[in-house]
């Protein structure tokens, strides 16, 4: 059984201009131990789709479609329900790790008080296994850092207490919201390495949110490309990568700096997608990509593609899928 | 922390110290000639001459400032030339009076205060919200007097229940409470305003914080995010400001003792300004600006213990 499964997740925001539409009918499963990656822009529906999953949207949002939680349906849950399982079965860490911590308790008492709320530890007892969680997330001299408040701390050492904080009560989803995006490069290996372990020895599931393809190559399973709240691409990490199905993909590939790829503008300069994602106010009429997309024709003016299989577990919504490259903009491998 | 507190003492002393300057320089340089308000306005030399040498106003500024503070420190602020008592033992009776009206007052404040400015920040855009926040404003609108002179024409003259004025020592409980309600509310009601606006607008902010977002995402319920995280971080904003407040509540004291004919050290302020009785003046000068002092070293001490950041930085230092 799929550990999160979510199916036709939709999230409206009511803003003073209209509706406006965030995630558009996105589904995706993660497997035990599995760690599924959610690509895409700024702005794509990502953060939104992890926030709708973890019931914790904006009080202008609202949300309608299925989650389930090993294949219990949370969706519907209230507040007080959905609190029990929130921190102790499914948790969450974010982007911004030097805001994400309390500033004025210490780090101990902030991991510490999931511990209290989900497994009633004394407070104590939670002291004790805060030290054990720092240590596990490679913070030296945890006994003594247990007592720091988060200004002592740099900003990968916040974001390890997040993932402290985290997996505490062994979840069995873990949502990772741009997890290295702040951090510097070398601190961002690190990261990335703490959570790759820690989803080894608690066989956790993750959901990793990035933009950063070296991210997902580096630890990912598989891959769920968002565009404008759709989902426009999945498969395997690697066949993903190899083949690539959907223009949109493409072009996300084109604009990662790879010494290793002989990149098709001649100038040897980075690929771009021209344009910006659009906000949807109404479900769209044509292919959401269109605006911006190099193999466009009036087949693709007509309705949103659904997703296709174009291989044995890779899936892309669009008309005229391939790895065949007719613009510039795209990768050429060598 | 022990050190920044000590640090803390210590620059309150010295500003104790410049204080004590500026209430000398001060009371000196009002207009009007003290010899001549003590001799009853007489024009003769020699009276005039002799209560200079008696209260040592023909000595240079520097010296009578000297000699005062030597004085001063020893507890001994002088006498009343007026009423002959020593100022240190008028001041000792009327002290406690203030302080119980300000602190009653402090409490009213937040009382009303604080939890309205809560329930504002959480049901932000709601009737409540509304309600509390225009109140507030007529709240921060009213004058002192004028709301002193209301509740004295409302609850003594029409309904009776609270007496109109005077003052009953805390011997008596009972009476001293139906005496400093009126006056403790009158005094109290800007405050309540000023620490409602200043806990709704911190609770807004810490309410939109990341950290929100984190004890939510942990599963704390919604009374822990709220009386928990943002509450503390709210607090710090709010402490600061309530400290800094308190000075008005003595200012405050001066205009609502006169309403209320409370015999504190605010009418004590404006009798000795009245009738020119210089050490008085000084003394109950100095005793304010100490108050003043001592308030915003405690609220320094109270900001350290509610905010890590400074606590740790200034120990380090």
């Amino acid at each position: 059984m799929a550990r999160l499964e979510v199916e036709d997740l939709h999230v409206r925001f009511d803003t003073d201009e209209g509706q406006t539409l965030a995630v558009n009918g996105v589904s995706f499963s993660v497997e035990p131990g599995e760690v599924l990656a959610l690509v895409g822009e700024s702005g794509c529906g990502k953060s939104m789709t992890a926030m709708a999953t973890m019931g914790l949207l904006p009080p202008a949002a609202s949300r309608s479609g299925s989650i389930r939680l090993e294949g219990r349906e949370i969706s519907g849950l209230s507040g007080r329900e959905m609190r029990r399982i929130l921190g102790r079965e499914i948790s969450m860490i974010f982007q911004e790790p030097m805001t994400s911590l309390n500033p004025v308790f210490t780090v101990g008492y902030q991991i510490g008080e999931v511990l209290r709320r989900h497994e009633g530890l004394s407070r104590k007892k939670a002291r004790l296994r805060a030290i054990e969680l720092l240590d596990l997330v490679r913070i030296p001299a945890a006994d003594r850092r247990v007592d720091e408040y988060p200004h002592q701390m740099s900003g990968g050492m916040r974001q390890r207490v997040m993932i402290a904080m985290a997996v505490a009560c062994n979840p069995k989803v873990l949502l990772a919201d741009e997890p290295t995006t702040a951090l510097d490069v070398t601190i961002q290996a690190q990261i990335l390495d703490i959570v790759r372990d820690l989803q080894h020895q608690l066989d956790t599931s993750v959901v990793m949110i990035t933009h950063d393809l070296g991210v997902v190559a580096d630890i990912a399973d598989r891959v769920v490309v968002m565009y404008a709240g759709h989902v426009v691409e999945t498969g395997a990490v690697d066949e993903l990568f190899a083949s690539t199905q959907h223009p949109y993909t493409l072009g996300l590939l084109g604009s990662v700096p790879r010494p290793d790829l002989v990149l098709a503008d001649v100038q040897g300069r980075l690929a771009e997608i021209p344009g910006m994602v659009p906000t949807l106010h109404e479900p769209p009429t044509e292919c959401v990509f269109a605006p911006r997309c190099p193999r466009v024709s009036d087949d693709c003016r007509t309705e949103m593609p659904r997703l296709a299989e174009t291989a044995p577990g890779q899936w892309a919504a669009c008309v005229h899928p391939g790895v065949a490259r007719a613009h510039p903009t795209e990768v050429v491998l060598p | 922390m022990q050190w920044y507190i000590l640090r803390r003492v210590g620059q309150s002393l010295v500003t104790l110290f410049i204080a004590t300057i500026v209430v000398f320089v001060g009371v000196r340089a009002l207009p009007g000639d003290a010899a001549t308000a003590l001799s009853a306005e007489t024009s003769n030399p020699k009276v005039l001459q002799a209560i200079r040498q008696e209260y040592g106003l023909d000595q240079p500024v520097p010296v009578q400032y000297v000699r005062w503070l030597g004085h001063a420190i020893q507890g001994d602020l002088g006498q009343s030339p007026k009423t002959g008592i020593s100022v240190s033992q008028t001041l000792a009776e009327r002290l406690p009076v203030t302080l119980e009206l300000a602190g009653l007052a402090l409490i009213i404040a937040l009382a009303i205060g604080l939890p309205i400015g809560i329930l504002a920040a959480v049901r932000r855009g709601s009737v409540a919200d509304y309600v509390a926040s225009t109140t507030a404003l007529v709240g921060l609108s009213v004058p002192h007097f004028w709301l002193g002179i209301l509740f004295i024409l409302g609850f003594a003259v029409s309904l009776q229940w609270l007496p109109a004025s005077g003052f009953v020592p805390l011997t008596d409980p009972l009476g001293n409470l139906s005496h400093m309600a009126m006056p403790a509310v009158v005094l109290g009601i800007g405050l309540a305003a000023v620490v409602m606006r200043q806990m709704r607008s911190a609770m807004l902010e810490s309410l939109g914080a990341d950290f929100v977002r984190t004890a939510r995402a942990k599963g704390m319920s919604e009374r822990v995010v709220v009386g928990i995280h943002v509450l503390r971080n709210s607090l710090i904003t709010v402490v600061t400001v309530v400290g800094l407040q308190l000075g008005t509540l003595i200012s405050g004291a001066v205009i609502t003792e006169q309403i209320f004919i409370i015999p504190g050290i605010g009418k004590l302020t404006i009798d000795s300004v009245f009738s020119r009785d210089y050490p008085s003046l000084q003394g109950v000068v100095l005793i304010t600006a100490t108050g003043y002092i001592v308030a915003n070293l405690l609220v320094d001490i109270a900001y350290s213990l509610l905010n890590p950041r400074i606590r740790v930085s200034g120990g380090a230092a």
